[in-house]
């Protein structure tokens, strides 16, 4: 039952990451993304997926799909339903569960963040509809398989799974959201193991959102420089399968982390814009770090949500200030926006297998065309490939309507 | 394992803006007049149920976050409001922290087809006021600012199930101290370009829009006479186990019929749509009330009456218990169980 659920009578247990899956414009799956991240290489380039001609900025992040898919249990034609945003998270979530080496089962949670689902359906449905008012042809599939809950059944479907779908909207924090989320069922003991993540793909009506607020940047995207103009928009999906540290010893599976804190809070400041203190992101810090019982001093490097717009940056730079006192003058961050742009509602997923990444293999993801501290900044920011000891990292997340989400993920050894 | 109980409810209808309107159009029992939404290209109009224009301009419009809201917003806000209004009466909740949950499935469809028509024309003229309100976490976002003391707030996206998954939600964060009380919140507005989808997938069903809401708390003192007593686990619609599958296992978790309950369904007009649910529910022989067939077709709005209407006919006498039934168009099948409070205060 969803309520009463079983009360949990013992400590929350520990939660691992035993699987992760990414596709970002710096290529499909781990090696690729890690690669680049190490080397804070840039995936943008001119956007091929709509007519730009007409917008103030001209580039993206775009992922190339491939050819050939993983085979699934949906049929062909099952499968070309899914859009272009069904097809990266079908990718994600394929990795992540080959890793893992979890079975198909029943009863298996999914959770997942979005701000769109299929969003590029719904455009198709709304362009056939008023420029082909007789035309019908393929009008019901896209009514159906535009919404995100569906893509995600088609999902578990294609594992041979199936269990409760969650699916989080809570704008560009929703794959923090989700992730946070999916630890809190485990924590609570309402799931021994989660799969999680999030995903969005470009399009037309978003891009010309982002363009129309002037928030894109026209020459290119540096978080926390003093010289930034705007963020830059990207596309892909992560996914992470969670499970209780009880059950991945029991299988005997390779522990990538541990997922050890989450914080979530909402800023009523203004729909679009953070309060200019940073008071909420505090707060979620805050929250992380007592879930995760670890202070600023034990945090190794930050994954920030760095977007490269004034208010965004001068926000979070003053939070992060704030909270870490006098550790922050040596603490690492970077936002790896920098190198695959703002990847919406799947960010926060994307942000936290970039953070196993540092965990994994010990380096600090960089922003390359990074060249003066905004003054808000009292802690550096990663600007060349470097090497560094990390256990602790700390991912934040936050979105249109202010909800604000950090993770905290801790180095397995 | 604490006690979770409704400690309010609100609802915005193609009745009107509150419980009593939601409540007299089920006790009238008829169905509520259609109205015709032009389709750009075709001769023949769609069908709706609107939510009639409220008597007075709401007070609440005025907060400067509600200045360009699109309807959603409003039907959200007035049924939160509704549904709060007696806690913020009762000066020991003047500091309670909130939780907002809001679920939609549709969502902010009104300014997105606005935006998306602009963008199509000219995206060099495409208006910033208007993107931002494309989001399916607005609602959620302005409602947070209206109501302030609001600790966490989450959108769920999802078919009219979902929104029990909201209410569970809810129940956890209060049961984990993480708010004091909770709204969940299920909206939806429209236009004609959802008509248009509805018809493609139900000819008989007619679109509808609102809001509803439920206010829960921890607290007995603060309860309105009814209590959460049971949400059934979310039974998926998978390759293994269809929509009237999903629909008998749902119903097999919320007991047996027992005099005095009533039955909230989600039956409307359509036989190959409701056949699931139907079947699922073909033991009852207690009394039932279909919402669709008298609002319509309001999506995850149409979830959230059903769970009003089912708080309202408990915390005002006429059952002791009653059952909601939400099968999903293409996600799942969840049921919940309120119950009355004995010597309770009344709604």
């Amino acid at each position: 039952m969803l309520f009463p659920s079983t009360p949990s009578s013992v400590e929350p247990p520990r939660v691992v990451v035993t699987g992760a899956g990414i596709v970002t414009a710096l290529g499909l799956g781990w090696k690729p993304n890690a690669e680049g991240f190490r080397a804070g290489r840039r995936a943008f380039r001119p956007v091929t997926l709509f007519d730009v001609s007409r917008q103030r900025v001209k580039i993206a992040a775009e992922v190339d799909l491939p050819k050939n898919f993983p085979a699934t249990r949906l049929s062909r034609r099952q499968f070309e339903r899914l859009d272009r945003a069904g097809k990266m998270l079908f990718l994600a979530v394929h990795e992540a569960w080959q890793q893992a080496g979890w079975e198909a089962a029943e009863n298996l949670p999914l959770v997942l963040g979005t701000t769109a689902g299929g969003m590029t359906l719904g455009e198709a449905y709304y362009r056939q509809a008023v420029q082909q008012p007789q035309r019908h042809r393929g009008q019901a599939t896209r009514a159906v398989q535009y919404q995100a809950q569906v893509q995600a059944r088609m999902v578990l479907d294609a594992l041979g799974c199936s269990g409760p779908i969650t699916v989080i909207s809570n704008a560009c924090a929703s794959g923090g959201s989700a992730i946070g989320h999916a630890f809190d069922l485990i924590r609570s003991g309402q799931a021994e193991r989660v799969v999680a993540g999030g995903y969005d793909a470009l399009g037309e009506l978003v891009f010309s959102g982002f363009d129309s607020l002037q928030a894109l940047s026209p020459t290119i995207c540096r978080p926390f420089d003093a010289k930034r103009d705007g963020l830059a928009l990207g596309e892909g999906a992560a996914v992470v399968t969670l499970e209780t540290l009880k059950s991945a010893q029991r299988r005997g599976a390779e522990i990538l982390g541990e997922l050890i804190g989450y914080g979530t809070a909402i800023d009523g400041h203004h729909l679009t814009q953070p309060h200019p203190q940073g008071s909420t992101t505090l707060t979620v810090m805050k929250q992380a770090c007592a879930s995760a019982r670890v202070t600023p001093e034990e945090i190794n490097y930050i994954n920030a949500h760095g977007t490269g717009t004034m208010l965004n940056d001068s926000s979070e730079a003053l939070a992060i200030s704030e909270w870490a006192g006098p550790r922050a003058a040596t603490l690492p961050v970077s936002s790896t926006k920098a190198s695959i742009g703002h990847l919406l509602g799947a960010a926060g997923a994307v942000e936290a297998v970039v953070c196993l990444m540092t965990l994994r293999e010990q380096w600090l993801p960089p922003e390359m065309e990074f060249e003066t501290l905004d003054p808000a900044c009292k802690f550096p920011i990663v600007n060349k490939p470097q090497d560094a000891r990390i256990n602790v990292v700390l991912s934040n997340s936050f979105g249109f309507g202010g909800v604000n989400a950090t993770l905290i993920l801790r180095r397995w050894a | 394992m604490s006690k979770i109980f409704v400690a309010g409810i609100g609802a915005v209808s193609p009745a009107g803006w509150n419980v009593p309107a939601l409540r007299g159009a089920l006790d009238k029992g008829e169905p509520l007049p259609v109205q015709s939404l032009v389709r750009p290209g075709w001769d023949k109009p769609l069908h709706a149920r609107l939510v009639p224009n409220p008597p007075v301009r709401p007070e609440f419009l005025a907060h400067p976050r509600l200045r360009r809201t699109s309807p959603i917003t409003h039907y959200a806000a007035a049924a939160a409001l509704e549904a709060v209004a007696g806690l913020r009466a009762n000066p020991a909740a003047k500091n309670f922290r909130l939780g907002i949950v809001v679920c939609l499935q549709s969502g902010c469809v009104q300014y997105s087809c606005r935006f998306y028509d602009e963008t199509l024309k000219d995206p060099a003229t495409a208006s910033p006021l208007v993107f931002p309100e494309t989001v399916y976490s607005a609602p959620a976002s302005h409602v947070a600012a209206l109501l302030e003391n609001v600790a966490l707030a989450y959108s769920l996206v999802g078919d009219p199930s979902a929104f029990l998954q909201g209410v569970a939600l809810g129940a956890q964060w209060l049961e984990e101290n993480r708010a004091d009380a909770c709204l969940i919140i299920g909206a939806e507005e429209t236009n004609w370009i959802i008509a248009d989808a509805l018809w493609h997938l139900d000819r008989r069903a007619i679109v509808a829009a609102g809001a509803g809401a439920l206010c829960l708390c921890r607290d007995l003192k603060f309860s309105a006479g009814v209590e959460l007593s049971a949400i059934t686990d979310a039974h998926t619609f998978s390759a293994r186990q269809n929509r009237a599958q999903a629909a008998r296992a749902m119903r097999g978790q919320l007991g047996k019929n027992s005099p005095g309950e009533l039955l909230c369904d989600g039956i409307g007009n359509s036989p190959r749509t409701d056949a699931a649910e139907f079947a699922a529910w073909s033991d009852w022989s207690g009394p039932r009330v279909s919402l669709k067939k008298i609002l319509g077709e309001g999506l995850m709005a149409a979830a959230a009456w059903q769970c009003v209407a089912a708080c309202d006919a408990v915390a005002t006498g006429k059952f002791s218990a009653a059952n909601v039934s939400l099968v999903g168009s293409n996600q799942q099948a969840i049921g919940a169980r309120f119950t009355e409070v004995a010597q309770a205060s009344r709604l």
